[in-house]
């Protein structure tokens, strides 16, 4: 009945995002030298095996930092896709079920937001409140509540039209057990790819804000941040700056062949 | 007169048309004063073609629909086995858990209690307890109409609301099934209103069956009765089909 199929970027997706995962963990209780130290002996020294990604213009080891920054990046864009998709889910199961005139103003008011691009309005967000990393988190994952809720919220016009809706209801299951126990499990698989779509959008916008110089506050160490530092010395360390940039295209490489292969299971 | 489990008295039902907000267009008269009334271990046939009331009537009569006129039930928890067994089970779900899940809405029977019982249930739709654990894409139409019908059953309702329970089914899958639905009707004494188009279904399993035609009930009387002698044109029209 399984018809062969390909699942190469599922695969693939995993084993990026299995080993950046695991560098990343490792990167969170030990790195190879301190990420802050500065060794002025040391300094933009090319890849090599006392630094395997070389050193930067104080002399600190690129490797230990993009193990930190990655770190940071991470932290923000789960935080934000895990607080977005609670008030997404909530809001979208509500407006979805109920519908009426409350499912239109939130939605309008989802419209709104979306209607602003949205590092335009991150930035907005992140001037009122100030920078670090707690605002970046609340600006991203505010960003992201439309975007979640209305996918739910289609999601379930769809399925409490269902005869098995129905059928709960007839038994007399509870209306929030009928929400959240019967039909949430029926949401996930359409929710996985907007939950990968929307973890690299807040891994870009970490990054972006922080190239701007919003974003993640100085002590921190951040995949923008040191992007943003590397692009004075291009031409005279290329490495810093790949190092950064690399980073941040596999994680989101990783995570959106992930997707796209979850899309592939589906189809099959 | 034996005991009634349900009694239908000028039953009507107007979908409001809410196009609008400010145009308010007259509502679509779906069910136009229905009467009726099943007694106690009888199955009632209610025959028409597809938009002719039949489904908006078994809504009204669970409740999921509003009406105007009276609707008595003399059963506690009447339930309905539906048309899509695809539908109307929860794909996320294992065929156990949608069966024990009308038993933990009821809330009457620990963990133990419900498990025999679920188990006790698909052996006697005849399914067995090893398809507890399967989901239902993994079923067979038939299959999954067991289950539908197990879920029904679960609660112990005395009265039944299939609405075109076989006519997704192939008609070997059919005549099995229908075959199930007797046999529970024999031993558990149960009462079903059965609504189907298909009017060789009817005639196999009903008592008595009404003919519904735009909202109207036309004609009703035993099967034997309408069956040989139909009075209405188009209950002969039907008949001539069939």
């Amino acid at each position: 009945m399984t018809v062969k199929k390909s699942h190469n970027n599922f695969i693939i997706g995993c084993c990026i995002t299995g080993v950046m995962l695991l560098l990343i963990l490792l990167g969170a209780f030990w790195t190879p030298y301190d990420a802050e130290a500065m060794d002025t002996a040391a300094k933009m020294q090319a890849p090599s095996f006392t630094h395997i990604l070389g050193t930067d213009n104080f002399g600190r080891d690129i490797f230990s930092r993009v193990l930190e920054g990655a770190g940071t990046t991470l932290f923000i864009a789960v935080n934000a896709v895990c607080a977005g998709l609670f008030f997404g889910i909530l809001i979208g199961a509500f407006t979805g079920w109920y519908g009426g005139w409350i499912d239109e103003v939130l939605m309008r008011i989802a419209d709104v937001i979306t209607a602003f691009p949205s590092i335009l309005l991150a930035l907005v967000l992140i001037s009122l409140l100030g920078s670090g990393k707690s605002n970046i988190i609340l600006a991203l994952s505010l960003l992201f509540i439309p975007s979640f809720a209305r996918v739910v919220r289609s999601e379930y016009a769809k399925q409490k039209e269902l005869d098995y809706v129905r059928n709960a209801k007839l038994m007399g299951v509870g209306t929030p057990r009928i929400m959240f126990v019967h039909i949430l499990p029926n949401v996930w698989p359409v929710l996985l790819s907007s939950i990968a779509i929307g973890f690299n959008n807040a891994v870009l916008a970490e990054a972006a804000m922080s190239y701007v110089g919003i974003g993640v506050l100085l002590p921190d160490a951040s995949l923008g941040r040191m992007l943003s530092e590397s692009q004075a010395f291009f031409f005279s360390a290329p490495w810093y700056a790949l190092s950064a940039g690399l980073t941040i295209v596999l994680l989101v490489l990783g995570v959106g062949l992930i997707s796209d292969g979850l899309g592939e299971w589906d189809n099959a | 007169m034996a005991d009634l489990v349900l009694q239908v008295n000028h039953v009507d039902v107007v979908y409001d048309d809410n196009a609008g907000f400010f145009r308010k267009k007259p509502g679509f008269h779906a069910v136009k004063d229905v009467s009726f009334s099943i007694e106690q271990g009888e199955i009632m046939g209610l025959v028409g073609e597809s938009g002719c009331g039949k489904s908006t009537l078994s809504k009204a009569i669970l409740g999921m629909q509003p009406y105007t006129g009276e609707i008595l039930h003399y059963t506690k928890r009447p339930q309905m086995v539906f048309q899509d067994p695809y539908g109307s089970l929860n794909p996320a779900k294992t065929v156990g858990w949608i069966v024990e899940e009308p038993l933990r809405a009821y809330g009457k029977y620990d963990a133990r209690e419900r498990k025999r019982r679920v188990a006790d249930m698909l052996d006697r739709v005849g399914l067995g307890s090893q398809y507890a654990n399967r989901r239902p894409r993994e079923l067979s139409g038939g299959q999954r109409q067991r289950v539908g019908i197990a879920v029904a059953l679960i609660q112990r309702p005395r009265f039944i609301i299939a609405d075109e329970p076989v006519s997704a089914l192939d008609v070997t899958i059919q005549a099995q099934i229908l075959e199930l639905l007797l046999e529970l009707h024999r031993d558990l004494s149960l009462s079903y209103l059965f609504i189907s188009h298909d009017l060789n279904v009817i005639y196999q399993i009903c008592d008595r069956v009404m003919v519904m035609k735009s909202g109207s009930i036309i004609e009703s009387g035993s099967v034997e009765e309408v069956f040989d002698h139909p009075k209405e044109d188009y209950t002969k029209k039907l008949l001539a089909a069939f």
